[in-house]
């Protein structure tokens, strides 16, 4: 039963991934289309970083992480470099994990 | 879109910053294997989901109802409910990267948040495809020797929230949404989208409100009446 679950969660995922790439241009070229495609990366990249920051399972949480964002946004003000931005939110939520 | 090649910092920077995000993503395999053998899967089963399945939210939303008591199969529909996400990503891409055939087959394999992310606001189809490869292969592989590592070792590797990873994540994608926000539209949607997703957060199962605040694009861009850019 498991392994049916793996192999249609594998087939199933993959064909969703697929299909994406897939569809054809001419649908792409409507201005509704085009604009809910542009806005999608922006709404899911904010709701990936809130989740990803703010949550732990099903809680609401302000922990480590929200000082790790904080450090995230001070940098990129500061016109950090990419790996710099990111290596120094870690460093700064692995810091306050073990001090506090 | 061009298909010029890249000059050589140019390209230096996408492979930097993509591996960068590859070795930060890929690390969080050691938590998936350990969580899935907890789950009660076999270290070949945890493996395998790596491998095939490849969609972080949709591995973890499988062992996840396997967890609770959930039945094998609705933990498969939640995994499959998790991946439509990545059908977007692909309706984004596909303009950008152009690949058809056998490349495109292989290219939907590491169709994922982070490959997206790090694909999708280039300038050019050579660097769209240069950070759409590099990362979703760094991750691919790192990925499953993670959670080869992590099934086999189980809860004795450790945290990585003690390294700090999982705000490293969050900061990543901060950094690649930044460049989005200076128009005052784009802001507004960053911010419903946040809180749909934080609002929902309690109710509805992990990775859910993510899909949630697709929503809220869908909504935005229907409402909307000037061109996106």
């Amino acid at each position: 039963m498991m392994w049916t679950a793996v192999l249609v969660s594998a087939v199933g995922c993959y064909l969703l991934k697929l299909a994406g790439l897939s569809v054809p241009s001419r649908i792409l070229e409507r201005p509704l289309v085009e604009r809910v495609a542009d806005l999608i990366p922006v709404a899911l990249l904010s709701a990936l970083i809130a989740v990803q920051v703010f949550s732990r399972g099903h809680e609401l949480v302000l922990d480590a992480r929200a000082l790790g964002l904080g450090v995230a946004v001070v940098l990129l003000l500061l016109r950090a470099p990419f790996l710099v931005v990111v290596f120094g939110a870690a460093l700064a939520a692995a810091g306050a994990r073990y001090f506090l | 879109m061009t298909d010029a090649p890249l000059p050589d910092q140019e390209r230096r920077g996408i492979i930097r910053d993509s591996l960068g995000v590859g070795v930060a993503t890929g690390a969080y395999g050691v938590g998936f294997g350990a969580v899935s053998v907890a789950a009660g899967l076999t270290v070949w089963q945890t493996c395998a989901l790596s491998l095939l399945v490849f969609t972080g939210a949709s591995q973890f939303a499988l062992v996840g109802v396997v967890a609770s008591g959930g039945a094998p199969l609705a933990g498969a529909l939640s995994a499959m409910l998790l991946g439509t996400r990545n059908t977007l990503y692909g309706l984004r891409l596909a303009p950008l990267l152009d690949w058809h055939g056998a490349r495109r087959a292989a290219a939907a394999h590491v169709l994922i948040d982070e490959s997206t992310a790090m694909s999708v606001t280039r300038e050019s189809r050579t660097a769209a495809r240069l950070g759409f490869l590099v990362t979703g292969v760094s991750i691919f592989v790192l990925w499953n020797l993670a959670t080869l590592a992590g099934a086999l070792a189980g809860n004795a590797l450790g945290d990585p929230r003690q390294y700090g990873l999982d705000a490293a994540v969050g900061a990543a994608f901060l950094a690649l949404l930044w460049p989005r926000l200076h128009k005052r539209s784009n802001q507004l949607v960053a911010a419903a989208a946040a809180a749909v997703a934080l609002g929902v957060v309690p109710i509805v199962p992990a990775g859910v409100p993510v899909l949630a605040a697709a929503g809220v694009a869908l909504l935005a861009g229907a409402l909307m009446k000037e061109p996106a850019r």
